[in-house]
């Protein structure tokens, strides 16, 4: 591959890993808060999904970039505006329906990204990606389960579900944007294009809001940034902790 | 030892109230594994859910987080009826040895039976 | 004149063999099972907290997935326990509503405060030691559905104390920070990890009754000191230095001999008084009341949807 395709290579594998260690960050920050054991179980093999998938990309493109890049630098030690997570990720555990609503937007979109990517001409990315997209088919699986059951439950749970789904739905349009600098590796088959998956998730996630005798939100206002490292002021506050050892005490091995 | 922690004084072992047929929560359900194809279920514990579907997900994160399961089922506690009085129930098979293949004595020469 | 049901119940015992859920016992056996197996699983739910509480701070994302999977597997062990109370008739309700009010407690170890990361590394190493210790004994407890939560259990536990030593020894290889958090980490957990194993034999009084029920298959003393024998010489590996001036090896004895324990402390947390007891208990009331409209939402769409579900079987 040409420098600027290995360059781009390695934006993209650090876009998803972060996304995939700032969600597992926040299911981590739950675990012991959940309505009940078997859900804590749940939460935590989310996270753990999560965080496994981070730690292949992370790997894969330290070892592209060479150097010293490694899995704990890019997790550990880049700042807030060096990540490319996507926005929603990074929103707070408000409630349990906040963490359903983000698990379930945001586990379409990603079970639709590793669909494609398990095609890639890329080996190891499409090996990632097939493992990835098992754990993903789960997370919907599981997420979907609590839209419908939260918005079809009692009143309470109906409003908190849709108030869910309405504060989330401003981080949503930001998952099919294509940056740029993908362009090299979709003329090379590595990754693909993503807007095209969006009709799929419309119709998925209609489905479910559906089900769920819930309302699929009209605000037309749509966040964005997140793939540029323009983040919500959160992700600040998210790094802070979860990068504090290892800042407190630089060149320590752990 | 760790999970017994002792009584305080003037603190008893407290009676409770069992069969009080409490049914605030999720239902329980008992989870049964089959380790891989062509190996039987067997009963591996219990979870809490409000419906079977849950159930089914509930089972698999609490009970296949080592790996080695290929499938599940769950079944409502409720539904399972169990045997009683063993001695009357399954202590008259003990008396037939004439069901087990050892209980005959076949010479060798006769090849495999 | 002995029921022919305590004669039952008491040659299983002295066969060695379990006792199951249907089978009678006497009341006194249920109401020390359903204590201890609640406590039991409390504790396991409750130490989520003190390890938890580092999940968000796990310096690389390895600690942090090694860490989740190990506060997972708390979760997954209450589960089980829980499972194995609700055989002898009382609801998983019921058991957290008692430790919720304050009647029912759990293992004091978990009402100390993790101070710094080397904290997960020595509750992996001396906490999880010390149970470890204990369950590979309760795997022979006389109760059946116990006994096989305890397999289970000390099966998926066998990679929590490794962790926590593989922790220590990266400290311990490290900066002299790093030494001496792990040196200020095992001050304050020896003594707390001893306590686990509870008062000395003489003073336990319903031991005895355990043991004749083969719930407990060794006393506190005898496990207590399995325990120190077989950690004194980890921490040697480790160069640390434990917290006990009286600690010495009887050539004698082959045996590890240990100071007195502060007894005074030990009571004052059972009875509520350590440093996170409220806090405990806190946090875990109000997740279960934070839980609720999500719990009475499931509820309800099970009852709404029961006549589809019918259905489809």
């Amino acid at each position: 591959m040409t420098d600027g395709a290995n360059a781009a290579l390695v934006e993209v594998l650090l876009r998803h890993a972060d996304d995939n260690t700032i969600l597992g960050q926040r299911l981590g920050e739950y675990i012991s808060s959940a309505p009940e054991l078997e859900e804590d179980l749940a939460i935590a093999n989310g996270a753990l999904d999560h965080i496994g998938v981070a730690m292949h990309l992370y790997e894969y493109a330290a070892e592209i970039a060479g150097g010293d890049a490694s899995v704990d630098g890019y997790s550990m030690r880049r700042n807030e505006r060096e990540f490319t997570n996507a926005l929603i990720v990074e929103q707070p555990n408000t409630d349990f329906a906040h963490i359903v609503a983000r698990s379930f937007l945001f586990g379409v979109y990603q079970k639709l990204l590793w669909e494609q990517l398990s095609r890639s001409s890329d080996e190891r990315l499409a090996g990632i990606a097939a493992r990835a997209l098992k754990e993903a088919t789960y997370h919907v699986t599981h997420a979907r389960r609590w839209v419908v059951r939260l918005g079809d439950g009692t009143p309470e749970s109906h409003a908190r579900m849709q108030t869910a789904i309405d504060e989330m739905w401003r981080f949503t349009s930001e998952l099919f944007e294509q940056p740029d600098i993908d362009s090299v590796l979709i003329e090379s088959g590595v990754v693909f294009d993503i807007t095209r998956e969006r009709a799929k998730w419309d119709a998925a996630v209609d489905d479910a809001l559906e089900e769920a005798t819930l309302v699929r939100p009209e605000d037309p206002y749509q966040a964005t940034g997140g793939r540029l490292g323009r983040h919500t002021e959160h992700l600040g506050h998210l790094l802070a902790e979860m990068q504090w050892l290892q800042r407190t005490y630089p060149g320590a091995s752990w | 030892m760790s999970y017994d922690v002792p009584l305080a004084e003037g603190e008893s072992v407290e009676e409770i109230s069992v069969d009080s047929d409490q049914t605030t929560g999720w239902q329980l359900w008992e989870v049964f594994m089959r380790p891989k194809r062509g190996l039987a279920y067997t009963h591996c514990g219990s979870v809490h859910a409000a419906d079977a579907e849950s159930a089914v997900l509930n089972a698999r994160d609490a009970y296949t987080r080592l790996g080695g399961t290929a499938s599940l089922w769950v079944v409502p506690s409720s539904a399972i009826h169990a045997s009683d009085d063993p001695t009357s129930m399954f202590e008259p098979a003990d008396d037939k040895p004439y069901r087990h293949p050892t209980f005959y004595e076949i010479p060798d020469e006769v090849g495999q039976l | 004149m002995v029921s022919e049901h305590q004669t039952t119940f008491d040659e299983t015992i002295a066969a060695d063999e379990k006792i199951e859920p249907r089978d009678w016992m006497p009341d006194a056996y249920r109401n020390t099972l359903i204590r201890q197996i609640a406590q039991h699983a409390h504790s396991e739910v409750i130490g989520m907290q003190p390890e938890g509480n580092w999940i968000t701070r796990a310096p690389t994302l390895l600690r942090k997935a090694i860490l989740i999977a190990k506060v997972q597997d708390e979760a997954g062990h209450g589960l089980y326990l829980y499972s194995a109370a609700e055989t002898l008739g009382v609801s998983r309700d019921e058991l957290q509503e008692m430790l919720h009010s304050g009647r029912h407690k759990y293992s004091s170890i978990f009402n100390y405060p993790t101070l710094s990361w080397a904290d997960i590394g020595v509750i992996g190493w001396l906490v999880d030691g010390a149970a470890i210790v204990n369950q590979i004994m309760l795997q022979g407890a006389s109760y059946g559905p116990y006994a096989r939560a305890m397999v289970r259990i000390c099966k998926e536990e066998s990679f929590h104390a490794r962790q926590g030593y593989a922790i220590l020894m990266t400290l311990a290889k490290g900066t002299d920070e790093q030494r001496q958090m792990l040196q200020d980490a095992v001050d304050r957990w020896w003594w707390p990890a001893l306590m686990m194993f509870g008062p000395h034999d003489s003073e336990s009084t319903h031991t005895e009754q355990s043991m004749d029920w083969k719930i407990k298959r060794m006393s506190n003393d005898d496990l207590r000191q399995l325990y120190v024998d077989q950690t004194v010489p980890q921490g040697e590996y480790l160069g640390i230095t434990f917290p006990d001036p009286d600690l010495h090896f009887d050539e004698e004895s082959g045996h590890w001999r240990f100071g007195e324990i502060d007894w005074d402390e030990f009571w004052a947390v059972v009875t509520g008084d350590g440093p996170m007891n409220r806090e405990r208990v806190a946090h875990k009331k109000k997740a279960w009341e934070d839980g609720a409209w999500v719990r009475e939402a499931a509820t309800a769409y099970a009852v709404k949807h029961a006549a589809e579900t019918a259905k489809v079987a």
